[in-house]
């Protein structure tokens, strides 16, 4: 493969979020001249995620990032919880361990992504924010560099880390519009709250944090959920709706999110807090169906603009995968550098890294939980049964008591549930996740 | 908490205006005739979108948060959406 005329950088870097700014960082770290453009005004203006970071792979990047890093709060516990309209059905799930060594932190992006990139910069990277990157350079069937308004910039290759829209890997033929079901859209707001009422709150101390994975009448029966996460002195609070749902029962989201938000076992956790921010950004819920053409002719594709987000019913994972592709996507340009071919083949290796690592992996393992999740009677039916259930056994009214598996099974025939659906999702359950 | 209204609740955001160039268009024909009109007034967090007595979409592109669950679900044809231009658009502080 011919060799452009003179690249201005070996590789251009489209998207200063987490997967952008850990691939600039870790090519800037191999004596690469790395470019990585912007859209938002600063880097982490443009960028939004629910808040949960699960932190070792960016660990491995950054040794000292707990210490360094702008992060909130350890999560320490767990609350997984099914809602209903007036009962609500959780497991509580707290353990020191999980605080040391740390395995997620709540983060608020535009702080942490600003402290990423001053890290590339740190690293030898040039920063180039408030420049959209309009579309790529095409030679024959080879990028070999992106337009920005009337700016033509080349480099020997490109990594596409637009995001979840990613119109740079769909321009490119990598992707095509996803059907509605492998989509998303995640409503947040970030309320502000003294620490002290967090921490007493949420059954807290020190930097400890809580992270609410709530199903059920939070989405209105839509499939989906709403999630509560901890920050120092705010939390993040919202919910995501998948779009097939959404739009064939022809809800309104912001009711959804309201109605999420006002719960009455809801509310009490925001009460006297203020709303600091309102935001909203669209979730690949696809899984590993939805990674596509990841590698082409001088460009690969990381992070969100890759499809990589994993959602198992018990943890929602976007921004650990971005870091393990970032991680192998480097890896894989600076081989192909050395080899000086980084035509599709010369690149390929950022393919075969990913796989191998824990976030191919992991999409492997998790392959069938978006067809589960799919299921409609998540959201709405099992959170009445166990609440029913429960019911049964507390709402002492002076009749006479019944054994527990009797009251399930009067339940159940109550419920819309049947029998068999409570173990084919049982088995697909224990199978998907 | 009491819940602001959306439209409140946007201006605690951060925005910088492109005054020159709106990023969202409608191709009202294809809108109505698909139900794209309708779908993205229901599935937008910001309400840029909303329907006017004469059934066609209006759009109040300053308030877009950029997410492009518009344009995931628009029907082909029925909406032009892209980013703002560089350093235009919501600019998040917690984000």
């Amino acid at each position: 493969m011919t060799e452009p005329a003179e690249p201005d950088f070996e590789v251009i870097v489209i998207g200063a979020g987490i997967a952008g700014c850990v691939a600039a960082y870790q090519l800037a770290r191999q004596g690469r001249s790395v470019l990585l453009v912007e859209r938002g005004e600063e880097p982490g203006s443009k960028n939004l995620s629910g808040g949960v970071l699960y932190s070792r792979g960016i660990q491995q990047v950054f040794p000292d990032f707990l210490a360094e890093a702008p992060v909130e709060r350890r999560i320490t516990r767990n609350y997984i919880n099914f809602l209903n309209a007036r009962s609500s059905v959780a497991i509580d799930y707290k353990d020191a361990r999980l605080a040391e060594p740390a395995n997620a932190v709540t983060v608020l992006r535009a702080k942490l992504d600003a402290w990423l990139a001053a890290k590339c910069e740190e690293a030898g990277a040039l920063i180039m924010p408030g420049v959209r990157v309009d579309r790529v350079l095409i030679e024959g069937t080879r990028i070999v560099g992106v337009q920005a308004g009337d700016d033509e910039l080349r480099a020997k290759v490109v990594v596409a880390a637009d995001g979840v829209n990613s119109f740079i890997a769909k321009e490119a033929g990598l992707r095509e519009k996803e059907p509605l079901n492998h989509l998303a859209v995640g409503v947040k707001s970030v309320v502000s709250l003294p620490r002290e009422t967090i921490e007493a709150r949420f059954n807290l101390t020190g930097d400890e944090g809580a992270a609410f994975a709530v199903v059920g009448d939070c989405t209105e029966g839509v499939g989906g959920g709403g999630f509560l996460y901890t920050n120092l002195d705010s939390l993040s609070v919202g919910i995501v709706v998948r779009l097939d749902d959404l739009t064939a029962k022809k809800k309104v989201v912001t009711d959804i999110f309201d109605h999420f938000l006002e719960h009455q076992f809801i509310a009490p956790y925001l009460e006297g807090g203020e709303l600091l921010e309102y935001g909203c950004h669209l979730v690949a819920e696809g899984g590993l169906h939805m990674i596509g053409e990841i590698v082409t002719d001088g460009m690969v594709v990381v992070g969100d603009a890759a499809g990589l987000t994993l959602n198992t019913g018990l943890t929602v994972r976007g921004m650990d995968l971005a870091v393990g592709s970032a991680v192998a996507a480097a890896d894989a340009i600076g081989t192909a550098l050395d080899a000086k071919d980084v035509s599709q083949a010369g690149l390929a290796g950022y393919r075969d890294k990913l796989f191998a690592s824990y976030v191919g992996q992991d999409m492997k393992t998790y392959a069938k939980a978006p067809s589960f999740l799919e299921v409609e009677r998540m959201y709405k039916q099992y959170g009445e049964l166990f609440a029913n259930v429960l019911y049964g056994a507390f709402n002492l009214d002076t009749q006479p008591r019944q054994h527990m598996v009797k009251v399930a099974r009067k339940s159940l025939a109550r419920s819309p549930l049947k029998m068999r659906q409570l173990v084919r999702d049982g088995i697909a359950g224990a199978r998907a996740l | 908490m009491k819940l602001p209204s959306v439209t409140e609740r946007l201006t605690k955001n951060r925005f910088l205006l492109d005054e020159e160039q709106c990023h969202i268009e409608v191709n009202q024909e294809i809108a109505k005739a698909t139900g794209t009109g309708q779908a993205i007034v229901a599935c937008c967090p910001a309400h840029v979108y909303r329907e006017e007595p004469d059934g066609t979409i209006s759009v109040e592109y300053a308030a877009c948060l950029e997410c492009g669950t518009c344009l995931a679900i628009a029907a082909p044809g029925a909406l032009t959406w892209h980013y703002p231009r560089g350093g235009f658009g919501v600019q998040f502080r917690e984000g």
